[in-house]
């Protein structure tokens, strides 16, 4: 499998703290990975430069075999890499389907082919019935589901997930890991995503990311990364072995 | 073009908007000159609420400085006429690219350096008291002494050189309404809309769902600003003189955005419902005021605050969106 991602030597420092200290990693075309840690370990930050959002100290990003750290998030998006938000960020005042047909219209000019294309994502994520509801009045699940909905739309190689899991019941999440599995078979679509609901990470991830203060601490497959010592200690605790 | 222009509208608003026009095109019949100035004035602020609107409603950007576009249509139409004897509506042909040229360069100053909200709206009126000033010292267009269009008798009426009586100038401002009406809709249906929409609902998402937002707000900026620049023309030519203090003035821009206030920002319908609750009562509370014999000067300016008030208080998002849920031909979500 070739690289689709790859970061090298990434760092990025507010003020004095440094959020993402010399971070590398490489995402296969096709792959599904996560990049797991407590709160503060710099995963929305190294997901921000990555998308677009702040950029880089240092280091190098590499999308498809071309640079993007520094790129305004307009552009990298696209290239191919689309987004969600952690605190979820709908357009308000419009209606679900307007929301997904938005992200639709940037590789489909004609609004009545976006809108068909947002109707076809909207049936994916099972929102089609609400898609006249104003997005302002969705339950967070609902949200999380449109959020990834409108970044499907921009029809991404690579999506970041920034914690969809997270406030979800149990049978909403196993419901978006068959979604996320579906996606990825059958569009090869490839997946890196922040998560803090480990049953999701284990049931999704290919490879998962150990981040803590800003640094790598372990990389490997999800049945590595549970029984890594520095990982127990730092973020799962021993209870979760 | 037709085909999209009419897909989507409920069949209510379409025989509702077909009375209304019907009733706008007569009313030269059935109403007396001062009904009809009134009317004009009507239209007037229809049209550069819609413009206006366009800016604001739509891309989510606050211009508090419209009378800038109002100002260089009027005097760039009327110095041509003037000084050179050039029909206003290739007068027209200038003004829209000056105008829409001062609003890129106001826009591209502000987004190209991250002034947004109300700094933005400020840097808006910062630029129109510019314009007011230049003007106010530019003897090409007679400095503060006012730029006067010659009137002469209404012996027929000439459309190409805009000279005529009110009827004409009426069944003008009614033609460029609904051109506005019918290019709002368009371009709210369109791509360029939805970005707009995504822009003013949340920028940050709006390009991380790939919308270049500093290339969508420039367009929003620039058509705006061509738009009203015809309102500068029509005033030019209806009103026969042209002073820096009065078009480029501070409350000029906010006459301008009183009515889709009211109205209902972002809509398609609330410009025009504005400008005719805003005008329509502000000259029924003027004819009472003189039928008793009262003169309380600065009494429309109160109106219109309490007006403002009572809009701002009750109706948040305007007059026409509870309307139009009444009248069952809601505007789907924007």
């Amino acid at each position: 499998m070739t690289a689709l991602l790859s970061l090298d030597a990434v760092s990025k420092r507010f003020r004095g703290l440094i959020a993402v200290d010399r971070v590398g990693f490489t995402v296969p075309e096709g792959a599904i990975f996560a990049v797991i840690g407590p709160n503060g370990a710099g995963k929305t930050t190294l997901f921000n430069m990555i998308a677009g959002a702040v950029a880089p100290d240092h280091g190098a990003i590499v999308f498809a075999g071309r640079p993007i750290h520094g790129l305004a998030a307009d552009a990298i998006c696209r290239r191919g890499i689309a987004r969600t938000f952690q605190l979820t960020r709908p357009f308000p005042a419009l209606s679900v389907e307007d929301n997904v047909t938005i992200g639709a219209l940037l590789r489909r000019p004609e609004v009545g082919a976006a809108r068909e294309r947002a109707q076809e994502l909207l049936h994916r994520l099972d929102l089609f019935d609400k898609r006249r509801r104003i997005a302002s009045t969705l339950t967070l699940p609902d949200r999380k589901r449109l959020e990834v909905a409108r970044a499907l739309a921009t029809e991404p190689r690579l999506l970041l997930l920034d914690e969809v899991m997270a406030g979800l019941r149990p049978t909403e999440t196993d419901r978006m890991v068959v979604i996320l599995r579906a996606l990825n078979r059958e569009s090869g679509l490839t997946i890196l995503l922040i998560e803090h609901v480990m049953h999701a990470v284990m049931a999704l991830a290919a490879r998962v990311l150990v981040l803590d203060h800003g640094t790598m601490i372990a990389e490997g497959t999800p049945e590595t990364i549970v029984h890594d010592p520095a990982v127990v200690q730092s973020y799962l605790g021993a209870e979760a072995v | 073009m037709i085909a999209r222009l009419t897909t989507g509208v409920v069949r209510r608003s379409t025989v509702l908007l077909a009375l209304l026009l019907g009733a706008l095109v007569a009313a030269p019949w059935f109403v007396n000159d001062y009904l009809l100035t009134v009317l004009i004035l009507i239209l007037y602020f229809a049209y550069a609420g819609q413009a206006w609107n366009i800016m604001m409603g739509f891309a989510g950007q606050l211009s508090l400085g419209h009378a800038i576009y109002v100002g260089l249509g009027g005097y760039v139409a009327a110095t041509l006429f003037v000084r050179f004897g050039v029909a206003p509506w290739l007068g027209l042909l200038a003004a829209i690219p000056i105008a829409a040229a001062a609003g890129a360069f106001i826009g591209f100053l502000a987004f190209r350096f991250g002034v947004a909200g109300v700094y933005f709206a400020i840097l808006t009126i910062a630029f129109a008291e510019f314009a007011r000033i230049g003007f106010d010292h530019w003897d090409l267009v007679n400095a503060s002494s006012g730029l006067f269009l010659p009137v002469r008798e209404y012996a027929h009426n000439d459309l190409w050189r805009l000279r005529g009586d009110p009827t004409m100038f009426y069944y003008v401002i009614l033609a460029a309404t609904v051109v506005a009406f019918a290019l709002c809709r368009l371009l709210l249906r369109s791509r360029v809309g939805y970005f707009w929409l995504a822009i003013r609902e949340d920028e940050q998402a709006a390009r991380a769902a790939g919308i270049d937002t500093f290339r969508y707000k420039m367009y929003a900026v620039m058509i705006s600003a061509a738009v009203t620049a015809f309102a500068g023309v029509f005033y030019a030519f209806f009103y026969n003189n042209l002073f820096p203090e009065q078009v480029f003035g501070i409350s000029r821009s906010i006459g301008i955005i009183l009515g889709p206030i009211i109205g209902g920002v972002g809509t398609l319908f609330g410009p025009i419902l504005g400008a005719f609750v805003l005008t329509g009562l502000a000259e029924t509370l003027n004819s009472v005021m003189t039928a008793f014999g009262l003169d309380l000067p600065g009494a429309t300016q109160v109106f219109y605050g309490i007006c403002l008030l009572l809009v701002v208080v009750a109706l948040p998002d305007g007059v026409w969106p509870p309307l139009a849920r009444r009248l069952g031909v809601a505007e789907d979500g924007k």
